[in-house]
């Protein structure tokens, strides 16, 4: 088995409160993995942190085998400012900015493929359509389609299928299911117990740390999952600092 | 009065015309596609917060050395860095946005430069440097004007793409690249350089009129990136033009002439502008079928 991503020791938080706590493991290349918990149990925050774009509090995160630059990571309602003058197409090939930079051209062949992706979400003639005039599952698609661009060996997905129709959450799940055909690492973090146990092979439960990983079935079990609410404890603004050993 | 004497003959007759001129197409070529991204990037007002940061650095340099082009655009340029960068650095590395670091930075600049003005205890005339005298503009100035254009819009092309980025979707930008806060203080750092030529033609207050009013235009004009560029351009040159004019028939002072100009151009782009304008919103025509 190869490891793809390794954690040590991780504590990942805010203002020196953690979200993520100690945690250990290691997810293993090509793994199509949920991650599921509570509300406040540093789902959002684990990625964050895999993303590069929260530094660990405690403890580090290794990806032996991913370039960061090979990462794609689409966050919970992400924050894109849907009045900018901009079309569906020039959004899409954003994905490209791994290859293109601040100043790469987009080849024929690029811009063909820019068409498939955005085929390939289900947006056809959509393409010179300015974003500000989507629907929130259109937009959605639109991300999945510049994610299909970046052409990522990690794919990191927050919440992907919240407030999306039924059609739409099929339709995304089964470029999921092709990213994993594909021997991409994916990490989705959904609180939608039903879809994982479903369409995700394996399941990472967590409750700022670990209540229990591997496959789904052994993981989501009546038991762990009230073991899980139960371990969210609440925020404690005078916390000492925590004397577990590191 | 033939047209040959309204529109051409005040520039052939008058060095000091052309000079004009010349500086004001100089300033409207680079400023208003700045002005562009601060309105997209909801900043319209930190324009008028960076002029506010100029003006102690201008006035400083204005008490130490008087009424000359180098000690003042030293001062202006080093205040607004200051206040760009410093605030640029908070932003990212506090809990403070953008507009509140901004608005803090350049409050304290104001209030150093007003403190500085008055220990020196002169009675000086800060009219000048407030609206700037575009009838007067000397070589050194218009070659400042010029390398300051050249260099804004080389330094625009080079930053288009991650600008772009940033402002649409900055964490998007933040997860493929590093270059997000190097992007947002270059472009502040190119908001200050125009600021800083634009006081010296038509003052610091007015500076930003020539940014920011063609470039609002232009947005009402059009929903596509490239055209709205060029139209702030071309309309903040129209604006440099036709405020001259007026202003030499008139004998009504230059510098507020063109942002009047450009003023009433803004005016007409809120009635009629095809992209957003009030006559598109009020009558939009029936619906259409898909």
């Amino acid at each position: 088995m190869e490891v793809a991503i390794r954690f040590e020791d991780l504590t990942l938080g805010y203002d020196r409160h953690p979200a993520v706590h100690h945690l250990d493991g290691e997810v293993e290349s090509g793994a199509l993995l949920a991650i599921c918990g509570p509300n406040g149990a540093g789902k959002s925050t684990l990625l964050k942190g895999i993303a590069g774009t929260l530094a660990p509090l405690e403890g580090s995160i290794a990806l032996p085998r991913v370039n960061p630059r090979d990462i794609a990571y689409l966050p919970q309602a992400a924050d894109i400012d849907k009045t900018f003058p901009i079309n569906v197409f020039d959004v899409v090939a954003m994905g490209l900015w791994k290859r293109c930079g601040p100043f790469g051209g987009i080849s024929r062949n690029e811009t063909s493929k820019i068409r498939e992706a955005i085929s390939a979400v289900g947006l056809d003639g959509f393409e010179s359509r300015a974003i500000g005039t989507l629907s929130g599952g259109q937009l959605q698609r639109m991300l999945f389609a510049r994610l299909l661009m970046q052409n990522a060996t990690l794919i990191l997905l927050d919440e992907p299928f919240t407030a999306i129709d039924s059609k739409t959450v099929a339709d995304l799940l089964g470029l999921v299911a092709r990213w994993h055909a594909e021997q991409r690492t994916v990490l989705v973090v959904s609180h939608d117990l039903d879809l994982v146990r479903e369409y995700f092979p394996q399941t990472l439960l967590l409750a700022r740390e670990a209540i229990a990983r591997g496959k789904t079935e052994t993981v989501l079990t009546p038991e762990n999952l009230l073991k899980a609410r139960a371990m969210i404890e609440a925020f404690d603004r005078d916390a000492h600092a925590c004397a577990r050993a590191a | 009065m033939q047209l040959h004497d309204l529109f051409i003959a005040p520039f052939a007759e008058f060095a000091f015309m052309r000079r004009a001129l010349v500086g004001s197409l100089a300033l409207a070529i680079a400023g208003p596609p700045l002005g562009v991204f601060l309105i997209l990037r909801r900043m319209a007002l930190t324009g008028d917060a960076m002029a506010h940061a100029i003006l102690p650095g201008a006035a400083l340099g204005y008490l130490a050395a008087g009424l000359s082009l180098g000690p003042m655009t030293i001062g202006g340029l080093a205040a607004g860095l200051i206040v760009a960068v410093g605030s640029g650095v908070v932003a990212r590395t506090t809990i403070l946005r953008e507009d509140a670091s901004l608005a803090a930075f350049y409050l304290i600049s104001l209030a150093l430069g007003v403190t500085i003005v008055s220990l020196r205890g002169s009675n000086i005339d800060l009219l000048h440097v407030l609206f700037g005298s575009v009838l007067a503009l000397d070589d050194a100035t218009l070659i400042l004007l010029a390398a300051i254009a050249s260099v804004t819009l080389i330094a625009l092309a080079a930053l288009y793409r991650p600008l772009v980025l940033e402002t649409i979707d900055a964490g998007f930008l933040a997860s493929v690249s590093r270059s997000g806060g190097v992007v947002q203080i270059m472009f502040l750092v190119l908001v200050v350089l125009n600021l800083v030529g634009g006081f010296q033609a038509l003052g610091t207050l007015l500076a930003v009129g020539m940014m920011m009013l063609p470039a609002a235009s232009a947005r009402l004009i059009t929903d596509d990136m490239t055209l709205m560029i060029a139209a702030a351009s071309v309309l903040g040159m129209l604006a440099g033009y036709a405020g001259l004019i007026v202003s030499f028939h008139a004998g009504l002072p230059s510098g507020p002439l063109i942002i009047l100009v450009a003023g009433l151009i803004y005016l007409l782009a809120l009635i009629f502008g095809p992209a957003g304008g009030l006559l598109r919103r009020l009558k939009p025509g029936r619906h259409l079928e898909a």
